[in-house]
């Protein structure tokens, strides 16, 4: 993968200058991510699919123009969130991400319940912590089963949520470039990335603890 | 001695994103490693944090489908062949 300056420079210029193999680098490297962030906007794979081929179809269009100011990546998924957010609009999704700008209520990463109240000596530390159970990623075997419940987990959280999520940690985008594709504030993202991450960790631990005998 | 009033659970739990992104101010973050010397439930959540967050920058690594990518090629083709297409005409 590309990685400074120069090789993105050598990136545009290969793509411009019609190179299959520079083409197929990018596809390869972006296309899937671009599906699922465009799964977003959008209700169904088949039309996500096809925003994310138009994008492609705009990136070549606009290739010309592109003058770097922003790396490609962020060029790249500007276009497609500009396109899946208008096919989101025909298919009037867009209720789910006006709330993105609202955190609204607090919400705690942990219940309440879980700590011990106010008052009491320990107030505020665990009064049911957490056991040892482990993520494990190094192990190749429990990895798939460990990405599909994550999957699920983050398939159930609530919009915003989700897309803060999705594009940070699974597309992994900066924090800067995820403020300017869904249009909210850095301390917005910081808030709804740490309620996603704190949500999915309670799913994982309530089918942790299930297991148990 | 131990303050155990100086960074309770329930604080530590908020923090961890900003831990891991490397975001704590320095008062925070003096804090916040206080606390994991105490505290093994903790150490546990933030593992578990942690381990999350590992799991899910690996979930993104899905092949690109034969056909797409087939798909694509021929669009990239097609616009070869159009005024906007590659600027360099050496090789073609």
């Amino acid at each position: 993968m590309w990685s400074t300056e120069v090789n993105e420079r050598d990136l545009i210029a290969a793509l411009r200058a019609g190179d299959d193999a520079a083409f197929t680098l990018v596809i390869e490297a972006y296309h899937p991510s671009l599906v699922r962030v465009a799964m977003l906007f959008v209700q169904e794979v088949a039309v996500a699919e096809e925003v994310a081929q138009e994008t492609w179809l705009s990136v070549l269009r606009g290739l010309h123009l592109f003058e770097g100011r922003s790396t490609f990546r962020t060029w790249l998924f500007s276009i497609l969130a500009n396109q899946a957010r208008r096919r989101g609009q025909r298919e009037r999704r867009t209720i789910a991400f006006s709330a993105l700008n609202a955190v609204g209520e607090p919400e705690p990463s942990v219940p309440s319940e879980r700590f011990l109240p106010l008052g009491e000596p320990w107030a505020g530390w665990w009064a049911l912590p957490p056991t040892d159970w482990q993520v494990s990623p190094e192990d190749a075997s429990l990895s798939a089963e460990l990405h599909a419940e994550i999957g699920q987990a983050i398939a159930i959280l609530p919009a915003a949520q989700r897309a803060v999520i999705t594009m940070r940690d699974i597309e992994g985008l900066s924090t800067q470039e995820v403020c300017t594709l869904l249009d909210i504030s850095p301390g917005n993202q910081r808030v709804l990335l740490h309620r996603a991450r704190s949500r999915v960790r309670a799913h994982l631990e309530s089918s942790r603890t299930e297991r148990k005998p | 001695m131990i303050d155990h009033g100086d960074l309770p659970c329930q604080e530590f739990v908020e923090l961890v994103s900003d831990y891991l992104a490397g975001e704590l101010d320095p008062e925070q973050l003096r804090r916040f490693t206080w606390h994991l010397t105490v505290c093994p439930p903790c150490v546990y959540y933030l593992e578990q944090m942690r381990g999350i967050v590992q799991s899910t920058s690996m979930m993104h690594d899905t092949p690109l489908a034969p056909d797409t990518r087939a798909h694509l090629l021929a669009a990239f083709h097609a616009w070869k062949k159009t005024a906007a297409g590659p600027n360099d005409h050496l090789d073609i």
